[in-house]
Order: structure tokens, then sequence, then C-alpha cells
């Protein structure tokens, strides 16, 4: 779940240093062109050249791949869109694409509301604020699949933790892997505990950016604290919303370390493929039954999926604090 | 000025050079591995490694002391032993085989268990011929139908067999004496003398003893079931002998799917899946008291991470309802990218020689493959401890001439794996029972497909 935020900055080329002189002897022209032209691009290349060996060339040769019957044994036959028909027919897909966008909804829309009003907390002028900041964002430097182990034990349906609390209650033991729901639920609290508090330090930052006069203007015409933060802080979060809501929504829809350790490392997400994400599925596809056309055909379809969903998103968040 | 330019232009040459540098270093693969000792001189100096990669659970293939015991006493080839999984079809095999396509990471000697068998035979360019390295002469020491499983489709040796299955039925006697049952294995043994017997023993065993359950799960008693019907029907499962899938025209499949649904709906599952996290801490929590046991399931439930050592002598073994069947069993193969086929060949006959595979037989319980190995007096007479000193030499090995090879097709790993799915999910409550086996039969087109 991250995006490489320095992608923008790394684009803007140094500006080139002033020319000493207007005119140079011939020997040198070359050699000044280089530095004045070529040395730049230089300079920022490495970034271009890993994305196109590591980003564009796999895009590339997904998409072409996608387009050919491709599997383990050799045969490549070119089927055309043939990979993309089957797909939107397959049942196993769609399957997928639901336990998504499920999981994304019941993961991302409580954590997103629980970033801002803990980052909110953290604005106020508390006690060892720096501590707690930090501490918030601590779940973040533990590995996923470690996070992912210990929820799987806490949330096992016989000895699990959450049962026995459940079971003090009275209620009967959850077999949180073999329901939909249930699966959807435990996986999203992974999800949350470890990227609420990095959300809501990226929120933090904004609101410390929002002029404080705004606030005393408020507090002098009357508006309650609640009313601030409704009618100032979130409006004026906009910039950060859509950053923390696309960010989040691409970590949501290619979902895959979670899920997969919580079956034991199986892609079949549950027997009945109960919480199998879209990435799952291409894994499933590609590199178990090495049906490789296929899953590259099932990749680009979840990029046009995070491209809508982003879009969405975007349009959704912008009306954030009503067009003004 | 001039030297102020020349110095940037300097540092931007010194820069690109370094980040040039750079970028081949981050693309080199990073291979410190020594050259293969070809050399004669550099070879006896540096022993060579021969890494052996395996997978199962708890003693797995049961190298342990077969290993130590090499490598005490050589100094020119040292065998390191990669377990990799408990699971074959979902983590080892798709893992292998893309190793094995793509010509690097596998080890030096790799297991293959009998359901990936049919796809390595149809790829032999993946495997080092072991003739080469002089092993067709231990055709004498295996069954006919054990050789030609190591056997690719152009003829040329790449496998020698590990373990064969055999058949029995572990059960918990402290469980059962509790529940009033007989726990010595002859009589338990002569409770069940069909599988309807069996889930009346259960019915009544469950009765008594209300925290556990009869049997694990669904899949390991569907999968006795399966060969053991398989063998009544052209000794088939999945497809038929020219690979076309028959999953639902084969009535064992069926048989077995029953099975598994009937066990589950009497409610004498403890909804376990074999080889899981929660099946093996199952064993250590006293979840289920009996589980069907091919030879090298002892292993795996002796070993440390499954009932381990607080249960020693607790456990026992009796006759499996039913007429025998062999499930399971695995072979060695040598890669060919090894880069030291000719010392791999050296390991892979010693681990499937007849030391080796009785050194395994006494440490896990896998039953040799090897005839030496079966007639080695140490087999036949030999006791288990940990299953409170069952004679397994006289249950498995006497069993092992007569076993029955299973055919299994080029994808029986993918078909398997899709299928045991369902049968797990009848068993937690995903997949209703009336529409279990509609949903076996397409995922298993599917997977095939």
């Amino acid at each position: 779940m991250s995006v490489n935020v320095d992608a923008g900055r790394a684009s803007q080329a140094p500006i080139p240093p002033p020319r000493s002189s207007p005119r140079r002897s011939s020997g040198l022209g070359f050699l000044s062109w280089l530095d004045l032209k070529a040395a730049p691009y230089l300079l920022i290349s490495p970034y271009f050249l890993l994305f196109l060996v590591f980003g564009i060339f796999p895009l590339g040769f997904t998409l072409w791949y996608s387009l050919f019957k491709y599997d383990l044994t050799g045969t490549e036959e070119w089927t055309g869109l043939g990979n993309y028909t089957a797909l939107l027919s397959d049942g196993a897909f769609w399957n997928a694409v639901v336990n998504t966008v499920g999981m994304f909804l019941i993961a991302t829309v409580p954590q997103i509301l629980l970033a801002l009003l803990l980052a909110n907390a953290l604005n106020k002028r508390i006690r060892g604020r720096l501590l707690v900041r930090m501490g918030v964002l601590l779940p973040l430097v533990t590995s996923v699949v470690a996070v992912a182990v210990v929820f799987t034990q806490l949330y096992g349906r016989d000895w699990g933790l959450i049962n026995w609390i459940l079971g003090l209650f009275g209620a009967d033991p959850i077999d949180w892997k073999a329901q939909r729901i249930p699966s959807w639920i435990a996986i999203s609290t992974m999800i949350d505990w470890r990227w609420t508090g990095y959300n809501s330090i990226i929120f933090l930052a904004g609101m410390q950016t929002i002029p404080k006069d705004l606030y005393e203007a408020a507090s002098i015409d009357g508006a309650s604290r609640r009313r601030q933060f409704w009618q100032i802080t979130v409006p004026m979060l906009r910039p950060t919303m859509i950053f923390v809501v696309l960010n989040s929504t691409i970590g949501g829809l290619t979902l895959f370390s979670e899920p997969t350790t919580f079956f034991g490392g199986n892609v079949h997400g549950g027997t009945n493929s109960q919480f199998q994400t879209v990435s799952m599925f291409i894994v499933e596809q590609g590199f178990r039954e090495f049906d490789y056309g296929y899953a590259s055909g099932a990749a680009w379809l979840l990029f046009l999926m995070i491209l809508i969903g982003s879009l969405v998103n975007f349009l959704l968040v912008r009306r954030i604090g009503g067009n003004k | 000025m001039m030297h102020t330019s020349r110095r940037g232009r300097l540092l931007a040459l010194a820069a690109v050079a370094t980040l040039a540098l750079g970028v081949t270093a981050a693309c080199g693969t990073g291979d410190d591995e020594k050259p293969a000792g070809d050399g004669g001189s550099a070879a006896a100096a540096e022993p060579v490694t021969v890494k052996v990669q395996t997978f199962g659970g708890g003693k797995n293939f049961g190298y342990k002391e077969a290993i130590d015991k090499w490598n005490a006493s050589h100094t020119d080839i040292i065998i390191k032993e990669e377990h990799l999984t408990d699971q074959f079809e979902q983590v080892y095999w798709p893992q292998m085989i893309q190793w094995l396509q793509s010509g690097t990471g596998a080890g030096d000697v790799v297991g293959i268990d009998e359901g990936g068998m049919g796809l390595a035979k149809a790829h032999p360019e993946w495997w080092a011929d072991l003739g080469e390295y002089g092993l067709k002469d231990r055709q004498a020491n295996f069954a006919s139908w054990k050789w030609d499983g190591g056997t690719t489709s152009d003829g040329k040796l790449f496998g020698l067999g590990t373990d064969i299955g055999g058949m029995s039925l572990c059960y918990r006697r402290d469980l059962f004496e509790k529940a009033g049952l007989p726990a010595d294995r002859d009589a338990v043994s002569k409770l069940w003398p069909t599988w309807d017997d069996f889930v009346k023993v259960g019915k009544e065993f469950q009765a008594k003893v209300k925290d556990t359950k009869f049997v694990d799960g669904t899949n390991t008693l569907y999968n006795v079931v399966l060969v053991q019907e398989g063998a009544k029907n052209g000794n088939v499962t999945y497809f038929d002998k020219d690979n076309n899938l028959i999953v639902d025209k084969n009535p064992a499949v069926k048989a077995a799917y029953d099975f598994a649904a009937k066990i589950s709906q009497d409610g004498l599952t403890a909804k376990l899946r074999n080889f899981t996290d929660e099946w093996k801490t199952g064993m250590k929590k006293s979840q289920f008291a009996t589980l069907g046991c091919p030879a090298w399931m002892l292993g795996v439930v002796s070993g440390d991470d499954a009932a381990g050592p607080d249960f020693k002598g607790k456990w026992d073994v009796a006759a499996v309802p039913g007429d025998g069947g062999n499930w399971g069993g695995s072979w060695l193969a040598v890669p060919k990218q090894s880069k030291h086929p000719k010392e791999a060949a050296a390991v892979l006959d010693y681990l499937t020689g007849q030391e080796g595979e009785v050194s395994v037989f006494n440490y896990a319980g896998n039953m040799p493959s090897n005839t030496l190995a079966q007639q080695d007096p140490a087999v036949q007479s030999a006791s288990n401890e940990y299953f409170n000193n069952a004679p397994v030499g006289d249950i498995f090995a006497k069993s092992a001439s007569s076993l029955q090879p299973i055919f299994l097709g080029i994808k029986h790993a993918q078909v398997k794996n899709a299928i045991e799915s369902v049968v797990s999910a009848i068993d937690d409550g995903s997949v209703p029972y009336a529409q279990g086996w509609q949903k076996l039969v397409d995922d298993a087109v599917k997977a095939a497909g």
C-alpha cells in the first residue's frame, strides 16, 4: 500500500547554470552541450530508467500477453480479446471483484474517518504530543505479514482471543475464515490497524497548514469547536484528503498480503474464495494454474478498476465542503 | 567561472559513472556462489554443497538423521536440506514449476510428490539425466511402477522413489479408553471392517467424549476413500490414462465425496483442513481422535509442530476400514539447472538407497519404496515408539509389494487443489452440501482447462 510520492517531483529538471561567456572555442562545444543540455537529463535518468525497466516494460509486456492464450507448456496462441471476454463472464473473477470492493469499503471508510478524528485530536495541545504522534505511526513499521499472522491467531475459530472474548458475553464462536462478512471484517481490521496512524499523520500535516486566524475569526463569531472542525478543517483539508483517498484506493484495490496470510499463504482466499481479492485471483491464475495470458488480462482489468475507482473517489472528495 | 564550470562537468561525469555502476550492480544477480568444482584441486579444498529441497508437515521427508550421518562422514559433499513448506499443491509445486521454467532457484535435489510427477514426466527439459551418473542400475531396487514414475515421456531417468503410501488409521488410545472403546490396536481394527462401521463407532465415541470430534476434517478421509475406490475403478482418480478429466464419470470420486459429505453432516469432523496450522494445533489440543494415516503421515503426526512429544505413546496405528490403499509417496530428482549434477546424483543415490530409506523409516516412518530397504530386517521388524510401539514394519512393509499404483494426470496437482477446496468448503459451511458436488465438478473442469 504505497505509492511513490516522489514521482512528480523527480521530473523537474534542475535549472542549468548560467553561461559564463556567450562564445566558446569549437572544441569545447560538445562538452558544453553535454554539460548544459544532457547532464540534467542524465542526472534524473536513473529514476526513469528504473521505471522503464520495472514499470513500463512489465505493463506493456502484460498487455501483449493478455492477448494470447499463453500457458506453462509454452503454447502461445493469439486470442485477441478472448481473455477479456472470458474474464467478464467468469464468476470467479466477479467474486474477486466483489470481495475486493467490499473489503475496500469496510476497511477504508472507517479508516479515513478515524484518521481524521485522530489527527484532529493530535492537533490540539496535549501532553507528550510528539510521543503520541509518533505512537500512532508505530504500527506502520511492522511488516504486513507479521501483522497478518498475529491477527490470524486472534481471529482463530477454536483458540482465538476474539472468539474467547465474545464467548465471555455468551456469543457462539465465529468461524472468521469460513463466512464471507466475518472474514472481510477480520481482514479490514488488519488493514486499519496498520494504516490509520499513517493517514492521520498526513491529515495532521495538512491541518497544520491551515491558517490560525480562520479559527480565531470563527471563535469570535461564536462558532463551536465541532462547527469549526466541519466548516474549516475538513474543507481546508481537501487537497490532503484527495491524496489520502487516492492512496487508500490504490492500496485497497490491490490488497493481497493480509488475506493471503489469513488463509495460510493460499491465494484461493477461503475454501469458497470468500475473501479472494483480484490480486490473489491474478496470482492464482498466473502462478497456480499457469494461465499467464488470463492472469495478464485480469491484471489489466484491475488497472482499469483502480483507474475508475480513483476517478470516482476524486470526484466525490472534490465535493467535500461544497463548491464555494 | 571557467573553473566552476569544469568542476561541474567533472562532477556530472562522476555522478553519471557512479549511477551507471550502481545500476549495473543492482541488475547483477548477486550470485556469489563458487563455480562448479570441476578444477580438481579447487574441488578438494572447497566442499560442494548440495541443496535438497523438500516439503511436507512434521518430519516431512525424514532426512534429518540421514543427512547428519552423511555430513559427519563426508568432506567433499555437504548436504543442506531446505524444507520449504507444508503444502505441496498450493505452495511448493507452483513455486518449483516457476523455478524449473525460469532456470534458476531450484535446489540440486528436489522432492516431488506423486501429484506432480505427471507434469514432471512431461517436461524432460527440466531434469538432469540420472542415467549419465550411473543410476540406471538401480532399477532392480524398485517396483516397476515406481521406477517408471521417474522416467520422462522420452525415456530419460530423472527421478528415484523415496517412499510409498500404504494405509492405516491412526487413533488416540487414551481418548478411546475415555470413550469406553477398546484401545488395543487389534481390537480397534475389528471395530471397523467397513466405513459404515467406522461412522457408527464415531457416533458412539462422540456421545461419550464431548470435547473431541472423531475425525480431523473431510479432506484426509476423502483422500483415503478416493485411493481405495480408485483401485477398484481401474486405478484412476481424476484423469484416465490418456489424461482426459473423468471427475464426473469416475464413481470413485463420487463415492469419496459422498463419504466426506456424510461424516461432515453427521458432525463427526472437527472442521480442520489437513496440513493447515489450525489442524496441527488441533492435534496439540486433542480436537480429533482418529486420522487417516498413510505411512508418511506417522512422521507428520509425531513432528514437533504437530502432535509432538507430549502425545508420545498416546497415538496408535490400526487397520484402515475397507481394503488398503496407496496414497502418496514421493520422488527425488535433479533439476538440469543444478551446478553440481554429479554430486547431486550421488546424494540422491544415497537418500534413495537402502541405508537412506531405512534411516528415514526409523526416524519418520515413511515407508521405503526401495525394495532392499523394505526387506531390511530393521524395517520388517520395526516398531514405532511414538505410536505406542505399533509394529509398523508389519503393518506397512507386508503390504508394500501388493500396492496398486494410482495413475495421476499431468494436471493432477491443480485439479486436486481445486477439488479439496470444495471438500473443505462443505465442511466449514461456505458451500452448502446440496451444491457441493456440482461445484466440485465445475471447479475441476476449470482447473484442468
